[in-house]
């Protein structure tokens, strides 16, 4: 569809994960280090959920939609599991690698914190799922032709962009929550990450019907934004100090 | 990593596919989808390592969401000679258009003024594919490309894209050899013809040869594009992609010096364009020693035919009346007079000559003339005593066949009594058989033939025989519409494959009784004196032929004659006769190992020996040339019973002199080349409108800077944000 649709679809997508990257990545080395990783891991998880999937594929009878159809959404389903498995997998790192660095530190403190390294983390998982989920898209993007012809929606493209735009936000907020919950031993935050990450995924399988995935996600994006905000130390009060520019009661800590 | 597209059969070393081919999966769930790029044959992001995924590529999901692709299609393609440019051309990426199907004149209207949203695309019914609608539509800008679907059946007042007067200029009449023959300025040959395929479009025109491919196009027409009630149609609207982007401008001259230049100075050279070239056939009926040449004193008999044509779009040329019917009848003469049994004494030797590049002003002709004055062919010019050539020879009006020759040459008083014998031959020899042969007024020129050639190089006795007096019968002359219905050739319904090979049609008996007549008269004129009435050509043979190269070439038949390793020769779809620019087509091919097997001889030899003749000393051995064919399939096993076959088929090269000589500018040999390309493909697919995709990018650009703004925001007050009041010094943030 051009290169119109292409930089608005590209913007929609990865927008705001540009500037969360910007603001809060790019600075700090370590921070960067974390992103990439975390992307790697949830790579990992793709590629071996896809081998999966793609043997059960291989194994059964192509011409049985119905089964193709369940070996999807099962496919979805062990994805999910796998994801957060290695989400789980990576918060073990990461907490191995603060104490290699508070060792190597100078004061005895670890120059970032579990919950940094939890947003950076989720943030990773975020931009590498936005990927695999969006390049595809864009580079058909950039012909002439838009989606249609068989029937489907012509929104195609500015749904899916929507879709990835979300998802890397739920991504990045999952990662707190993941990770805080592992921290502090509340396994419901756990459950809580896994049970939407389920809804979400199981959600796409109403498109066409882009209300019924677009929709739900968008919610649970902002009620999982809100707790981690929470959990991050966070409360309305502090929310309507920022918007009317007063000082904070507590000193500013360095290095945000 | 090369990805090479085949064309009906031929590679071309740089057409590299750039259809964005990945391996990935079918179905929804985007977490499954590779990454593609849209350039090679795809690239496996994650599961490179899985090597059983690699048999498994098609067009990844969203392409196949948004694309159709048209898979059977014929390109129009820019030739060049060596003072113009014909064809067409499409832009380097293509070129995109709103569908409008073009059913009636007024229909043009729509695309030439009143549509309001040029460029289109036009879907045009055969019938319309006239001369004064092409001329409209080539000054228009508001054309991107055509497509035109080809008419079922052929279009009843006749359809022509070649010259009215085909070859003009380079056969042997001009100003200094009678000029008032040269230019068609006695007869018009081909009044039919509108001259298209030599015209020169700016915007890629494509033949549609699949009438469900045309079916889906105007399907999506009508759903998407079709004005209701006289108001504008609304988007999205469907629109069509033509890529034919050819490399080659100008003329002769100048692709060739920049072809000359690419290989001389260049790593890496890129030629823009490629002569036409290929091989003629040639067999002599008494065996001759081809590394020398024959004897001074010694005549022959040319017999000659053409095996090529052409028509606007490439490689579809089907050459039914042009060329086809005149070889077979030629190969069916060849059988007869072999099977002759005192034919080796014969005084005079015979001829027979298949001319490749005919259609193209002479270029298998006039090489060989070009070698036999350069004495690099075993035959001279002064050897030659007599010429005869079968013109277009399938469309007897009350089966009466007109007998051409050249008045200029006649007035000679050594030439006139030897086209007299001729003649008188031909006639005698068509007593009893159902042939009426009849010399044209005398005063009227030859029609084009490679006899012409000839006539430039020597005053030779000769005759033409033809179906047409004046001009030709054929109302579809190099057409795509030449096929073997303009012939009559018809079967009955529900017969096999195998049933419809020696099924033996009219035609082909018409065609058998000119073959016996020629042969006749050929054995006549070769100095033979027995009883010609035993010469019979075989009518079921040449109806084999004929379906052979008209209809199917992957028979039983054509099976058991040819090498054992030459899979791709033989096809399923309809045989075309274009000469190309990759050597040996399988029109060649063929017609060298059917006249190998119609006038060869079996012998007992083994592989070794067959294959490599040298090896065994025999004087005999250097006149002939030796084939294992592979015979044909046992009925009760799957095997075949291979054999060897001595014959005297000869290939020499038919490739324009001009090119020997890099006279890429000549006027006195053919010069046409062909240009080269990268990518020829079509496709349709739906376009949106300009307004919904700036609002993608104006909301794309909106939701950036908006949270770009939110980030640096939230940055500078994290400190607020992120702190619990009585938190004083685990602070996240």
């Amino acid at each position: 569809m051009t290169l119109a649709v292409f930089f608005g679809c590209t913007f929609i997508a990865f927008g705001p994960a540009l500037g969360l990257f910007l603001f809060t990545v790019l600075r700090d080395p370590l921070r960067i280090i974390i992103l990439i990783a975390g992307a790697f891991f949830w790579l990992v998880s793709l590629l071996l959920s896809s081998l999966v999937w793609f043997i059960a594929v291989k194994a059964s009878d192509p011409g049985d939609e119905p089964l193709q159809k369940g070996l999807l959404i099962f496919g979805v389903l062990f994805s999910v599991l796998l994801q957060e498995a290695f989400r789980f997998l990576y918060y073990k790192l990461l907490r191995k690698a603060i104490e290699g660095l508070v060792a190597l530190s100078e004061d005895g403190c670890s120059p970032i914190s579990i919950q940094q390294m939890a947003y950076v983390a989720g943030l990773g998982f975020g931009l590498m799922s936005g990927a695999f989920s969006m390049i595809n898209l864009l580079a058909d993007a950039l012909g002439p032709g838009t989606v249609g012809i068989h029937g489907d929606s012509q929104l195609y493209f500015l749904t899916s962009a929507f879709m990835t735009m979300v998802m890397i936000f739920l991504h990045t907020f999952w990662g707190i929550l993941f990770f805080h919950g592992c921290e502090t031993q509340h396994w419901w935050e756990m459950a809580a990450v896994i049970l939407t990450h389920l809804i979400v995924s199981g959600s796409t399988f109403w498109n066409p019907l882009y209300v019924g995935s677009l929709v739900p996600s968008y919610l649970l994006m902002f009620a999982t934004g809100a707790w981690a905000y929470v959990l991050s130390g966070g409360c309305t009060q502090n929310l309507l100090q920022s918007l009317r520019g007063q000082q904070s009661e507590t000193s500013p800590q360095p290095g945000s | 990593m090369l990805c090479e597209l085949t064309r009906l059969g031929l590679r071309r070393p740089d057409s590299i596919s750039r259809s964005a081919l990945a391996c990935g999966w079918p179905g929804a769930g985007h977490l499954f989808v590779l990454v593609t790029e849209p350039s090679g044959c795809g690239l496996l992001f994650i599961l490179n390592f899985v090597s059983f995924s690699s048999g498994f590529c098609w067009a990844n999901s969203v392409e196949r969401k948004i694309y159709i692709p048209l898979n059977k299609t014929a390109p129009c393609v820019r030739l060049l000679n060596a003072t113009h440019q014909i064809g067409c051309q499409s832009s380097m990426s293509g070129d995109t258009g709103v569908i409008h199907v073009v059913e009636k004149e007024q229909d043009l209207k729509w695309v030439l003024t009143d549509g309001p949203h040029p460029p289109y695309m036009v879907l045009l019914e055969g019938e319309l594919f006239t001369r004064e609608l092409m001329l409209q539509l080539k000054g228009s800008s508001r054309i991107s490309g055509l497509a035109v679907a080809i008419s079922k059946p052929s279009p009843a007042q006749g359809f022509s894209p070649g010259l009215k007067c085909p070859n003009d200029g380079f056969g042997v009449y001009s100003n200094n050899y009678g000029p008032q023959y040269a230019h068609c300025n006695w007869t018009v040959w081909n009044p039919l013809g509108n001259g298209l395929a030599y015209e020169d479009f700016n915007f890629p025109i494509f033949l549609l040869e699949d009438a469900n491919e045309t079916q889906v196009i105007k399907q999506c027409y009508q759903d998407h594009n079709l004005p209701q009630n006289g108001s504008v149609p609304e988007y999205p609207l469907c629109a069509m992609q033509l890529f034919a982007h050819m490399h080659a401008v100008t003329n002769t001259v100048t692709c060739m010096r920049r072809s000359s230049l690419q290989t001389a100075f260049s790593l890496n050279p890129e030629e823009v364009c490629d002569a036409l070239s290929d091989y003629n056939v040639w067999s002599t009926l008494k065996p001759i020693n081809t590394s020398s040449k024959i004897d001074p004193m010694d005549e022959v008999i040319i017999v000659a035919t053409r095996i090529d044509s052409h028509s606007f779009f490439w490689n579809v040329a089907p050459g039914a009346e042009s060329a086809v019917a005149s070889f077979v009848t030629h190969l069916a003469a060849a059988e007869a007079l072999h099977k002759v049994p005192d034919v080796q004494k014969l005084p005079r030797n015979i001829m027979f000559t298949f001319f490749q590049g005919e259609t193209f002003d002479y270029i298998g002709s006039s090489r060989m003339v070009y070698d036999m004055q350069m004495d690099k062919f075993p035959i001279r010019l002064d050897n030659i005593h007599s010429f005869l050539e079968l013109s277009q020879v399938a469309l007897r009006n009350s089966s009466v066949l007109w007998v051409h020759t050249d008045p200029v040459s006649r007035r000679n008083e050594s030439i006139q009594p030897q086209v007299k014998t001729l003649v008188e031959a031909l006639i005698n020899s068509s007593m009893g058989a159902n042939v009426t042969l009849q010399e044209v007024s005398q005063s009227q020129p030859l029609p084009p033939s490679s006899f012409q050639r000839f006539l430039r190089a020597k005053q030779i006795p000769g005759v033409v025989l033809a179906d047409h007096r004046t001009s030709f019968q054929n109302r579809y002359y190099q057409s795509m519409y030449d096929t073997a219905e303009n012939i009559l050739m018809k079967y009955p319904e529900g017969l096999s494959p195998e049933e419809t090979l020696d099924y033996v049609t009219d035609t082909a008996k018409s065609l058998a009784e000119v073959a016996t007549v020629v042969a006749r008269a050929l054995y006549q004129l070769a100095g033979g004196t027995g009883n010609t009435s035993a010469i019979q050509a075989d009518p079921r043979m040449v109806s084999r032929m004929l379906y052979g190269f008209l209809i199917k070439t992957n028979n039983s038949w054509f099976q058991s004659i040819i090498k054992q390793d030459l899979k791709g020769l033989l096809g399923d779809e309809l045989p075309q006769h274009y000469i190309a620019v990759t050597t040996l087509v399988n029109t060649t091919q063929l017609v060298q190992y059917v006249l190998a097997n119609l006038t060869g001889t079996v012998v007992n030899f083994t592989k070794e020996e067959c294959l490599n003749p040298e090896k065994t000393p025999n004087p005999e051995k250097e006149m002939y040339v030796y084939t294992w064919v592979q015979g044909s399939r046992d009925p009760n096993s799957t095997s075949r019973v291979p054999f060897c076959v001595q014959s005297t088929v000869h290939l020499t090269k038919a490739a324009s002199p001009a090119f020997e000589l890099k006279q890429w500018g000549s006027t006195e040999y053919s010069t046409w080349t062909e240009s080269r390309w990268k990518d020829i493909r079509a496709r349709i697919f739906l376009v949106a409108s300009k307004e919904l995709e700036i609002i993608t990018l104006v909301v794309g650009i909106a939701i950036l800077i908006l949270s770009l703004l939110a980030t640096y925001f939230i940055n500078a007050k994290a400190h607020v944000l992120f702190s619990s009041p009585g938190d004083g010094g685990a602070v996240a943030y």
